[in-house]
């Protein structure tokens, strides 16, 4: 447990994604079997841990505290299982040491094996047994609550980062993260047969469960210029769908929804899962909304939003907020593994697929024709439907290879929308950045009846480059007009401040903001010291993108 | 003989009518004993002070040769009379020089504190228990959440973390009397002998820790001619953490903040702060420490002059212990 309690720690105050890389590949180093495949689990979302309810555990202090106590210690911390983790031994000072310390797969083994009414006392002598830190990480796993900004893909991509070993013939033997996301959902923590492979100790792991997950192909975004040394008919085009990347997998009755980066997303949406009447697997767009075939309009992002990033769904969900699966390509058809045949060929067995799934909730993503790259240029640009982004073009004759391969598919996104805003607060970032103000929040202008006001629409921590941010942070220096906390608000008047040109993917109503609006994907684009504050733009021009995509 | 007779809080801080002496005032006076050097406690600007010559010699790096009208040194355990009260310093095994105060008149004796704690420091003398009818404690990390651990536990962290990311400046953020040297001497006595590199804020009391024996090994001043982003690659920098926010932070490669205080215990509050890596080293008592000086002491009644007031009364009024809270204000917790 305190190999798992030390790292959990450190990932949590770690905001870099390469440090939590390291942590977590020298944590699956140096972590003997099996704690370091429970370790995996939990952080991967995996791990099967009988759950305790928090009432359960504010009983249990409360056995050994005052309750005034406990209530000033837990005004204090703000967070349940912090507080029990930090005052659990009282008055005594901690003498636990670590190598009396339970571990991690004895802990999963022994909670699992409990009986209702054997979890109270067995709680009770973990959390004895323990130091606080463990303590914390224990309750916070029997608790459902581990929130560590740790992503299944970061983890993965950690063990591929831990495979690299030496071989006599000079090489590292890194593993590939595709080649551990195509086996990991046939496999079960704790994981042992996937680590001895990754140590190079055994060949491998056979999977005996069918509809897994294989790792999708990516395309590259079209530079300026690209399109110059290709030939038109050797591609075709496809729209390009404001929505989510899915992989639907199914064998022999299991049926599975996948996301892009392999995790399981199969239980937020059952309407799709359960309309799932083929063998094999296709890759496609999740969307909110009616097929093409039951003639009723695609949905937007921020409708599709609502069903995200949940565990289950209610039926008013799915009837509010249908699903659908609008496909691009088969991977394998029934049980044959298509991916080497041509885009084309791939595409028409596809499409005789579709033909039988059920009409209202899988449809055929459409080519579309054009002769030259001006055409589709100009299509790009003016797309029929406001959820389309812009277009994919992909290679005629090309295979399905997992990764981002130069050449054979490219995106050609819509262009960005562009907005001259006036910076308001600055925030100062982390890591690198904790010395510099880097998180920009930024306003534009709107009637209010005390006259123009700026009012806040987004925020943005990117776009810049170390110069610029030079820049930017010493105008907040020289300029804070009010602190709060780790944030500064700046000066923002019509003849003097700071006007920056911000970037976003798209603009939706949001009631959670007080301007009315949400950005996807803000970023600065350009500094315009050249632009006064008045200059720029109007709440009403963001307002107007947003009907503008609407309609 | 009422306690309060013999000392009572005023605005000005503490104060012994009979000696005619505040003790730790926050604002100017005729006469000041001074626990430890922290500027919340000690301040410039009394008519006279008395302290050990250690906390003296600190005021004096701190504010100048004319930091007091006058001057006395006090010895730890030796007995002084001032007014007819008898007065003696004690070790608080705060920081270098710190004491607790016992005053004492017609068999009532009260031990002001000041700022203490009982984990080994080898900066400083150990704290010494004295027997007395009324203790006057701190509560600064008085409430059952703070159990501070063993502080090598913690360097041993610091040490990892280096091995794990040698290309990146670890930057300490420690108080600038006290802590900064107790964990350059905790690091030290990890077994780490490189060069320590300190912000220009700290030079001075490092050398005046150094002059008084206390082994800090290769320290260097933190600054350079160029700015050279590889100069302080894998480096241990130890400066205030004031300074980590500020320009100053740039010269150090990716660098990852660490701060030594006893609030790093909380984990919001390393993370509001902006701190990678906590280190929980404390100059203070937690609370199970607390509870143990109070026990060991026995007063008949505790009064708590600043931190977590509330808890520490609480669980006296539980135990049976007469307590009250002085609701003392101006001390703001520097040393941690």
């Amino acid at each position: 447990m305190k190999a798992f309690a030390t790292l959990l720690d450190r990932l949590v105050l770690t905001p870099s994604r390469n440090g939590k890389l390291k942590l977590l590949a020298d944590y699956f180093r140096d972590t003997p079997d099996p704690d370091r495949g429970y370790g995996l689990a939990a952080l991967a979302g995996g791990l099967d841990l009988k759950s305790v309810k928090p009432a359960m555990l504010r009983d249990l202090v409360l056995e050994r505290m005052d309750p005034v106590l406990f209530q000033y210690s837990y005004d204090y911390v703000g967070d349940l299982a912090e507080t029990i983790a930090l005052v659990w031994d009282g008055g005594e000072k901690d003498d636990t040491t670590d190598a009396e310390q339970p571990r991690l797969g004895e802990v999963v083994t022994l909670m699992n094996s409990l009986g209702r009414t054997e979890v109270r006392s067995a709680v009770r002598d973990l959390l004895n047994h323990l130091d606080p830190s463990s303590r914390f990480a224990f309750l916070k796993l029997v608790t459902g609550s581990l929130r560590i900004g740790v992503s299944a893909r970061l983890a993965k991509q950690a063990l591929a980062d831990m495979s690299a070993h030496p071989g006599p013939d000079g090489s590292d033997n890194k593993r590939d993260v595709t080649e551990i996301e195509t086996l990991w959902h046939g496999l079960a923590p704790p994981y042992e047969a996937l680590f001895a492979w990754l140590e190079g100790k055994a060949d491998k792991p056979v999977l005996a469960t069918p509809a897994i997950f294989h790792s999708v192909m990516l395309a590259n975004p079209v530079e300026p210029g690209d399109t110059d040394k290709l030939d038109p008919t050797d591609y075709a085009a496809e729209w390009k769908w404001d929505g989510i990347r899915v992989q639907m997998s199914s064998y022999g009755g299991t049926r599975k929804l996948y996301s892009r980066s392999g995790d399981d997303i199969s239980g937020a949406f059952p309407d799709i899962v359960e309309a799932i009447n083929f063998e094999g697997v296709i890759d496609g767009e999740l969307l909110v909304g009616g097929t093409m075939r039951s003639n009723s309009p695609t949905r937007t992002f921020s409708d599709l939003q609502q069903r995200l990033n949940r565990k289950t769904v209610s039926a008013k969900m799915t009837e509010d907020y249908p699903a659908f699966v609008r496909s691009y390509d088969l991977l394998f058809d029934g049980d044959a593994d298509i991916r080497a045949r041509t885009f084309l060929e791939r595409r028409e067995r596809l499409g005789e697929v579709i033909e039988q799934a059920p009409h209202d909730r899988f449809d055929l993503s459409a080519l579309v024709p054009f002769s030259s790259w001006e055409e589709l240029d100009r299509l790009r640009i003016a797309p029929p439907d406001p959820v389309i982004e812009g277009v994919m073009i992909k290679r005629k004759d090309s295979p399905y290879q997992a990764g981002r391969m130069k050449g054979p598919w490219f995106k050609w996104k819509r262009d960005p929308y562009n907005i001259d805003a006036v910076m308001l607060y600055a925030q100062r970032g982390h890591g690198k950045r904790s010395s510099y103000y880097s998180d920009f929040t930024f306003g534009v202008w709107t009637e209010t009846p005390d006259g123009d006001q700026l009012v806040p629409v987004g925020k943005a921590y990117f776009g810049f480059t170390d110069a610029e941010l030079e820049v930017l942070d010493k105008f907040v220096r020289d300029n804070t007009v009010e602190r709060f906390g780790p944030v500064r608000a700046v000066r923002a008047q019509p003849d003097f401040g700071f006007v920056l040109e911000v970037a976003f993917e798209g603009i939706a109503r949001s009631t959670r903001h007080k301007s009315g609006v949400a950005m996807r994907f803000p970023r600065i684009a350009r500094l315009r010291q050249d632009k006064q504050p008045r200059d720029a733009d109007r709440l009403s021009t963001l307002m107007a993108m947003v009907e503008a995509k609407a309609a | 003989m009422k306690p309060e007779a013999l000392l009572h809080p005023t605005p000005a801080g503490l104060f012994c009518p009979i000696g005619r002496f505040h003790v730790d005032p926050v604002r100017p006076v005729e006469r000041a004993l001074i626990t430890h050097g922290h500027s919340d406690h000690a301040r410039a600007g009394h008519g006279h002070v008395l302290a050990t010559r250690q906390t003296l010699d600190i005021m004096r790096i701190r504010y100048g040769e004319d930091f007091c009208g006058s001057e006395q040194a006090a010895g730890f355990g030796e007995p002084l009379d001032v007014d007819g009260v008898k007065v003696s310093f004690h070790p608080a095994g705060h920081v270098l020089g710190s004491a607790q105060i016992a005053i004492e008149k017609d068999e009532l004796r009260i031990v002001v504190s000041g700022d203490y704690k009982r984990g080994v420091d080898p900066t400083c003398a150990p704290f010494v228990p004295v027997a007395c009818d009324v203790f006057i404690t701190e509560a600064t990390f008085g409430l059952p959440v703070f159990h501070h651990p063993d502080p090598k536990e913690e360097v041993a962290k610091l040490l990892t973390s280096l091995k794990q990311f040698p290309e990146r400046s670890h930057l300490i953020g420690a108080y600038a009397l006290g802590k900064a040297q107790r964990v350059i001497r905790l690091i030290r006595d990890c077994g780490y002998s490189d060069p320590i590199f300190i912000h220009g804020a700290l030079a001075r009391l490092c050398d005046y820790y150094t002059s008084q024996g206390i082994e800090l090994g290769d320290i260097r001043p933190a600054t350079l001619e160029k700015k050279d982003p590889n100069a302080f690659k894998g480096a241990v920098v130890v400066g205030p953490p004031s300074a980590f926010q500020d320009r100053w932070a740039r010269r150090f490669n990716e660098p990852l903040i660490a701060f030594a205080s006893g609030w790093m215990m909380v984990r919001q509050r390393a993370k509001q702060g902006g701190v990678e890596l906590p280190l929980v080293i404390s100059d203070h008592c937690d609370w199970p420490e607390l509870l143990a000086t109070i026990n060991e002491i026995g007063p008949s009644e505790v009064w708590v002059t600043h931190g977590r007031e509330e808890a520490l009364v609480r669980w006296c009024e539980l135990k049976g212990i007469p307590a009250r809270p002085l609701h003392l204000v101006g001390y703001e917790d520097e040393g941690d």
